[in-house]
């Protein structure tokens, strides 16, 4: 059974939002907000500042002004791991797998930030590759791997808002495949997704609403029942 | 008597007991920087300063306060521990992520003003410590004499480099400190409180060093300056285990002890370079040290 999502609760609303790295000024006033339970992506080119809006969320990027409120609460003080103890699970582009650290060590090294998390056998239950390689070195893992390992490692947090950051880049087609069934069933538990996505025909199908990004700002909002007639809006953007 | 390439037994062995127990001294040295330098990313010029006031503190710590050797075992760690948690709050997290320079320039400055200050008030001259009743004399292993000190010194380095080796391979914590040494900012992005660990970290690496200075006290001279000529030849031990590997510093430390001892033994005039010509040859060879891994 479906939860659909809930459009009283505001699980994040960013306004105003500038981010720089450096001199390099990257976002230039974002304004978006996301339902509990809701899957939203940020479409949008290489360089549109999709992935430095996730980090900005996490206060990882150099100086940020305007305004992140999670679950009602004002973010833009708060360190990384406070971020992360509201619930906020982030899994990198460069998926982030320790070298030094076997499968089961990468899974179970992110605290436990909020009840309600997958216990280790449902995600193994989820992922059986990741049992079978359990000991081995998590970065001797293959690429679809590494990925569901990186995917895995948030969802034992309990975290319920999930920033996930180009996770189908450069995997096979079959994986690309689990991983939309993964996120239909996270969709089902009733997390929030933010999604960067690449791949539109992957995204377009689960999402509840794209925003699309474009120098650092948000230049389009296009909800799922909107999608056939905007097509062509969105394919000017995306350039496809 | 027997001779080994023309040498006396006795003193071969005297001179490798010699070796192995420096070497455990440069273990439990060089350990400690590869721990702070895994996670803060900081080469420690402070740490012969934190070694000399583990000594010092041990020293002063009996004569003023009439603390025995087996509490300043565990509380001259615990202070200059305490010292560099704040040291690493008030000072070098104000530096964290400038160029490796700032971060030697101002643990330079710190063991500079520590060591000053003492030498203020103690001179440079030797302290006097003696030794616990407990482990006066020694035994006669036939082939040689091993003094019981000597013989505990050993035992307890190993000890405790065996249990910071086993805590960071093996333990929750450990792979918080290895995950730490990979991307400390995808660490706190999980929840972690990544500041937290980097103070703890730094305040046990010097920790490690302060333990190295209490057992040195009984047998090395104790001076105000006494960290600043072993830091150079820790330097060299970490440059030739290779930066960053836990197991590595313990092993190139107990090695190049031995290896200067048999140099003193065998052609005395050299044994003070060999360590240096050995850090030469690792550099020409393997850059990245023997057990660091590939840049």
């Amino acid at each position: 059974m479906s939860k659909s999502p809930d459009r009283e609760y505001e699980q994040l609303r960013i306004s105003g939002l500038h981010a720089y790295y450096g001199q390099s000024h990257i976002l230039h006033g974002i304004d978006l907000m996301v339902h509990r339970g809701e899957l939203v992506t940020l479409l949008g080119r290489n360089g549109a500042g999709r992935s430095t809006t996730l980090k900005a969320i996490m206060n990882m990027v150099g100086r940020r002004t305007g305004s992140i409120m999670i679950n009602g609460e004002e973010t833009m003080q708060r360190a990384p791991h406070h971020i992360a103890r509201l619930g906020v699970g982030y899994c990198p582009e460069h998926r982030g797998i320790f070298s030094s650290l076997s499968v089961q060590e990468n899974l179970t090294l992110p605290p436990v930030v909020r009840s309600g998390g997958m216990s280790l056998e449902e995600i193994y239950t989820m992922f059986p590759n990741l049992y079978e390689r359990r000991f081995s070195q998590g970065t001797k893992l293959s690429g679809g791997e590494q990925q569901m390992l990186a995917m895995a490692r948030i969802l034992r947090t309990g975290a319920n808002m999930l920033l996930l950051d180009e996770i189908t880049e450069g995997l096979a087609p079959v994986i690309v495949e689990k991983l939309g069934e993964v996120l239909i069933a996270l969709k089902n538990k009733g997390l929030t997704i933010v999604l960067v996505e690449q791949n539109f025909h992957f995204a377009a199908p689960l999402a509840d609403r794209h925003y699309v990004v474009e120098h650092g700002r948000i230049v389009e909002e296009i909800s799922a029942n909107e999608l056939s007639a905007k097509q062509s809006v969105l394919d000017s953007y995306l350039g496809v | 008597m027997t001779m080994i390439f023309g040498v006396p037994l006795a003193v071969l062995s005297g001179q490798l007991l010699i070796g192995i127990i420096n070497g455990a001294f440069y273990a439990l040295l060089s350990l400690g920087l590869a721990v702070i330098f895994g996670l803060l990313k900081i080469i420690n010029f402070a740490h012969g300063a934190m070694y000399m006031l583990g000594a010092m503190g041990t020293v002063l710590m009996f004569d003023y306060l009439g603390v025995n050797y087996w509490v300043a075992l565990f509380l001259a760690p615990l202070l200059v521990g305490t010292l560099g948690v704040a040291i690493e709050y008030f000072l070098l997290r104000r530096i964290a992520g400038q160029d490796h320079i700032y971060s030697l320039l101002l643990t330079f400055g710190v063991a500079l003003i520590i060591s000053g200050v003492l030498v203020n008030w103690f001179g440079v001259s030797g302290l006097r410590y003696s030794m616990p009743d407990m482990f006066k004399g020694g035994v006669n292993l036939g082939f040689m004499f091993l003094p019981y000190y000597r013989a505990w010194v050993i035992v307890a380095a190993l000890l405790v480099c065996f249990a910071t080796w086993f805590i960071i391979e093996k333990t929750k914590l450990g792979s918080y400190l290895r995950a730490g040494t990979e991307d400390s900012q995808l660490m706190q992005g999980f929840g972690i409180n990544v500041p937290l660990l980097i103070s703890l970290t730094y305040g046990f690496g010097v920790a490690l060093a302060a333990f190295a200075g209490v057992l040195a006290a009984p047998i090395y001279s104790v001076t105000p300056v006494m960290g600043a000529a072993t830091l150079i030849t820790v330097f060299a031990v970490v440059v030739i285990g290779g930066m960053g590997s836990i197991g590595g510093a313990i092993i190139t430390g107990i090695l190049m002890g031995v290896i200067e001892g048999l140099t003193k033994t065998f052609y005395p005039p050299a044994s003070s370079a060999v360590i240096f010509l050995v850090m030469v040859l690792v550099l020409m060879f393997r850059p990245s040290g023997l057990f660091g891994k590939e840049a």
